[in-house]
């Protein structure tokens, strides 16, 4: 069975979505840390959740980076850890260096809430997202003001060389499929081992029947699925 | 500082909002003259805002109470029982004239201060809704407002993590210069763990907890108690700042300390800050309060007492600690580096008494503060009785389907997608049905058992009668909810007014409070709490009264609810309340009336038959348990079409509209009767069946189709996708266009 942490960050405030989520999925609750834990233990994933972690003071997720937690999320990637994070976790992640690229404000400047389509990408290269098919689009959420991925050409040139680009806004056919701007309709990208993965739609919203649909619930049961 | 060295004056007071005949009240009062910051807590306890002394005479004769209630008006919000030991706990205030000078912080700080009335009472919030109201589309402020206003909502709402899920946005030439800004709270607690803010126990420590108090909002009640002028916008500094961070912080830090077994009493500090907050929990308890002022922390130096007694900063909460809490509690906030600090303590003088530098700075005997305000009965005009606009002129010669386009596409009707699109609806991952069609609904978590929630007003139907659009105002919430299946159980109001010293404005504040109460009455939904907003005027002209209902139900199961989305094909679509004969239904006043006819004029609006609504909303609630409709809609602005338009929109279907061609008429398509629901059914028999048994008119009008088109007659035809584009185009339309 998968043993799946969730870290809190002052002012995350979709921890308790996620662990839901999770629980659902593999029946027991995650482990909770507090940002200023200095200690961790071993986990198989580690999830940082959604929310706007110090109220998004400074830069989003750039003062969670610097939590003392972080540096234990850090040694668990060293190792080869699986971590995915989701909305404020993917900025978090990006601030720590860990993911290449970087969120900006949404292009419309306004924030934004609405499923969006994704598509799936390599699915096969990147272990985290494990029995996931390409072939599948996923209907999930976004809610988010600075979720406009950017990377400058020779990074975004990498990531696409190594099959680092796991989702994408699909195009529709609608005038604003891309919720953001986000830069080669970027949803989603995986660190170069391919086991960290930061996406900016909300699996935890879209986890049950009530919330209309459960592609959510299928990404997070193979993401789980894969770090066991 | 001594306490005689100052006296105040009747100008100074007046400089408060307090009268000639208030100050020398207060005076005889205290047997003396109060110094400055004696003054200060004097009118603000004794503003409309805190003392209600122009509405509270009539406000006395709403509803209150039924098996439903634990706890009604005079608390920070009210509690229902919800069943399964559940309390929901919830209130509307609002923030006009901060969101007019300032609409981000304005809307923000009414999130955060509705949110904090809600958790201080032990509850965790699970929904916002609001009521906005905006001017016209073309007045050179509306889009500058909106922008701001939209943003404060969703940034406060967003960012601490609680679902907005409902509300309402309107434009109307009336609130050019006094938009309102109402938010809605809704919370779940134990019902057996709810926290009040009478404190208890001599020698109790009072601790003040959350952020720091600054300068800003100084007297922000008494703001609120006031005409606009223009020079009103210089009171931009009065406007105060949120910090949702701090916010959630807060939240998360209080419901912890509350499950610690610490606690005697809590309240946020709201409007008046420390002042409202000490004076009503020490006087509630029937005891006295000791404060040092110089114990509170600041975010500046050198705030006189005055200014600390008076400062309206957010994310600030007052507490009565058990005796031997105190430890435990600075743990809790230590952890959430959250200020914490003993301010003071509970006596048995009946005395407010205020300290600083060792020196008592003011000393004021609680019972005239809370008790001796003056309660006006202000003079009213009863408004006259409309009557209704003459329907054969009102009628114009086009097809259903260009009118229908017209509508739809109008400021009344078109789509606020750009509005809820910047809240977060789905955090807490709760959310059943979310905005766009009746009432919303949230899951209790862990549980089957749901929560609908709506905001609702009609304000040109309250403009021309107060007293029936008031009633309409709580039978339309109650249809909404209903419409998702639930049971309407209690209600909160935010009375937006005009200048009470107006007979004519007192007028449509004594209309409206009645309908309400009538209506609140016939259909078991008790007002348990509420806010009044009044003096909502410019240079003499005051808006068009908004007497706001917010309304909660609760549904035992989840899987019996329904929404308005019309998803199948071949469904028959049936008018619950609608009789064969009254095909020529109630154009006065409507949206048809304004926008086709032209026709801006305070016409009668449709009456309502409050037994009527009960029995048609009893009807509905067993059609949906026993799944007998795939979805329900309430028919209200626009009409019959427009609810079916509305219904195939969201479905993505359309509809052959089955009625003969002389019953098609721009009468039955879009008249405003009340009492009605569109219902969509697999089993027609069953459905006619039900509502013989309970006794309810019914009509068939439509069966839908696959072809997203709504067909009327056998050549009126247009395609939802053309209807889905007027709809959904206005409202960003106006918010891209560049300025006039």
């Amino acid at each position: 069975m998968t043993n799946v942490a969730v870290i809190s960050f002052p002012g995350s405030n979709c921890d308790r979505d996620i662990i839901t989520a999770v629980n659902h999925i593999t029946g027991t609750q995650p482990t909770q840390y507090w940002h200023k834990e200095t200690s961790m233990e071993k986990h198989d994933l580690v999830i940082l959740p959604g929310g706007f972690s110090f109220g998004d003071y400074l830069r989003c997720g750039a003062i969670a980076a610097r939590s003392p937690i972080m540096d234990e999320v850090m040694e668990h990637v060293w190792r080869g850890g699986f971590v995915l994070g989701i909305c404020n976790g993917f900025q978090i992640l990006t601030e720590a260096g860990i993911l290449p690229g970087t969120l900006m404000r949404n292009k419309q400047l306004q924030f934004v809430c609405r499923d969006v389509t994704l598509s799936l990408h390599h699915s096969q290269s990147n272990a985290i997202l494990g029995q996931c098919d390409d072939n599948r689009q996923l209907v999930i959420p976004v809610a988010h003001n600075e979720g406009n991925y950017f990377a400058d050409p020779d990074t975004l040139k990498k990531i696409t060389d190594k099959e680092q680009i796991a989702l994408t806004y699909t195009n529709t056919g609608a005038a604003n499929y891309n919720p953001n701007g986000a830069i080669n309709d970027i949803a989603g990208v995986t660190s170069d081992n391919g086991r960290v993965l930061g996406m900016m739609p909300h699996p935890e919203r879209k986890a049950e029947a009530i919330h209309g649909g459960v592609d959510g619930h299928y990404l997070l049961t193979s993401i789980i699925e894969a770090a066991s | 500082m001594s306490m005689e060295a100052e006296h105040t004056t009747q100008d100074q007071a007046r400089d408060m909002g307090l009268s000639a005949d208030e100050f020398d009240r207060i005076c005889t009062r205290l047997g003396r003259i109060p110094n400055l910051t004696e003054l200060g807590i004097f009118s603000a306890m004794w503003s409309e805002h805190c003392s209600y002394k122009s509405s509270r005479r009539w406000l006395k004769t709403l509803p209150t109470t039924g098996d439903q209630v634990i706890h009604g008006p005079g608390e920070n919000a009210g509690v229902v029982d919800i069943g399964d030991g559940m309390a929901a706990v919830f209130k509307i205030e609002s923030h006009n004239h901060p969101s007019f000078i300032e609409p981000y912080q304005g809307a923000a700080t009414g999130v955060g201060g509705i949110l904090r009335d809600v958790f201080t009472m032990g509850a965790r919030p699970v929904a916002l809704l609001n009521a906005l109201r905006f001017g016209e589309a073309d007045h050179p402020l509306t889009r500058h407002l909106v922008s701001g206003v939209v943003s404060g909502v969703g940034g406060y709402g967003n960012c601490i993590g609680i679902p907005t899920i409902g509300g309402e946005t309107h434009f109307d030439a009336s609130y050019n210069q006094n938009i309102l800004v109402n938010a809605m709270a809704v919370g779940l607690a134990r019902a057996d763990r709810i926290f009040l803010s009478a404190a208890s126990g001599l020698g109790n420590p009072v601790i003040y907890i959350g952020a720091k108090t600054g300068r800003d909002g100084i007297h922000g009640a008494t703001m609120a108690s006031a005409e606009f002028s223009e020079e009103d916008m210089s009171k931009r500094p009065t406007v105060q700042v949120g910090d949702p961070l701090a916010g959630k912080l807060l939240m998360e830090a209080s419901l912890e300390l509350m499950a610690s077994d610490s606690v005697v009493s809590i309240q946020d500090m709201g409007a008046a800050g420390l002042t409202s907050s000490s004076v009503e929990m020490s006087s509630k308890g029937g005891m006295g309060m000791e404060i040092d002022l110089d114990q509170v922390p600041i975010r500046e130096k050198g705030m006189t007492p005055y200014e600390i007694m008076l400062s309206e900063s957010q994310e600030r909460m007052l507490v009565v600690l058990k005796p031997d809490a105190t430890e435990r509690a600075q743990a809790i906030f230590d952890k959430w580096d959250l200020d914490f600090a003993v301010i003071g303590k509970v006596t048995d003088t009946g005395h407010l008494v205020l300290t600083s530098q060792d020196a008592v700075v003011a000393d004021l005997p609680l019972d005239p503060l809370v008790n001796d305000a003056p309660e006006y009965d202000r003079p009213y005009d009863p408004p006259s009785t409309p009557q209704p606009a003459d329907h054969t002129s009102l009628v114009q010669d086009m097809a259903l389907s260009t009118a229908l386009k017209q509508m739809m596409g109008s400021h009344f009707l078109a789509s606020r997608r750009w509005v809820y699109e910047q809240y977060d609806r789905h955090v807490m991952a709760d959310t059943v049905i979310e905005s766009g069609g009746d009432a919303a609904l949230v899951r209790v978590h862990g549980t089957n058992r749901g929560l609908a929630v709506t905001t609702d007003c009609t304000q040109r139907y309250v403009l021309a009668d107060p007293y029936q659009g008031a009633m309409q105002a709580v039978a339309e919430a109650y249809r909404n909810i209903t419409a998702t299946g639930a049971k309407p159980l209690a209600t909160t109001n935010n009375l937006n007014f005009g200048n009470p010293e107006k007979p004519a404005i007192m007028g449509q504040i004594v209309g409206a409070v009645k309908g309400m109460g009538a209506a609140c009455s016939a259909l078991d939904v008790p007002v348990v709490s509420g806010n009044v907003s009044l003096y909502n005027e410019t240079d003499g002209n005051a808006i068009s009264p908004a007497p706001v209902i917010g309304m909660i139900g609760v549904i035992d199961d989840i899987a019996d609810t329904v929404d308005i989305a019309i998803t199948d094909t071949g469904l028959s679509v049936y008018i619950i309340g609608q009789t064969a004969a009254a095909n020529d239904g109630w154009l006065s006043n409507s949206v048809y009336a304004h926008v086709i006819a032209d026709h801006d004029h305070p016409d009668a609006p449709p009456p309502v038959d409050l037994a009527l609504e009960a029995k048609h909303g009893d009807l509905i609630r067993h059609l949906t348990k026993q799944h007998l409709v795939a979805a329900v809609h309430d028919i209200s602005d626009g009409g019959a079409l427009v609810a079916l338009a509305e219904m195939v929109m969201a479905g993505q279907t359309g509809a052959d509209i089955t009625l003969s061609p002389d019953q098609l008429t721009h009468g039955w398509a879009f008249g405003e009767d009340q009492g009605r629901y569109l219902v969509a059914t697999s089993d027609p028999t069953a459905l006619e069946a039900a509502a013989a048994k309970y006794g309810v008119e019914i009509q068939k009008i439509a069966v839908t189709n696959d072809r997203q088109e709504l067909k009327l007659g056998d050549s009126d035809i247009i395609s939802s996708t053309e209807l889905r584009g007027v709809f959904e185009h206005w409202l960003p339309a106006l918010m891209e266009s560049k300025p006039r």
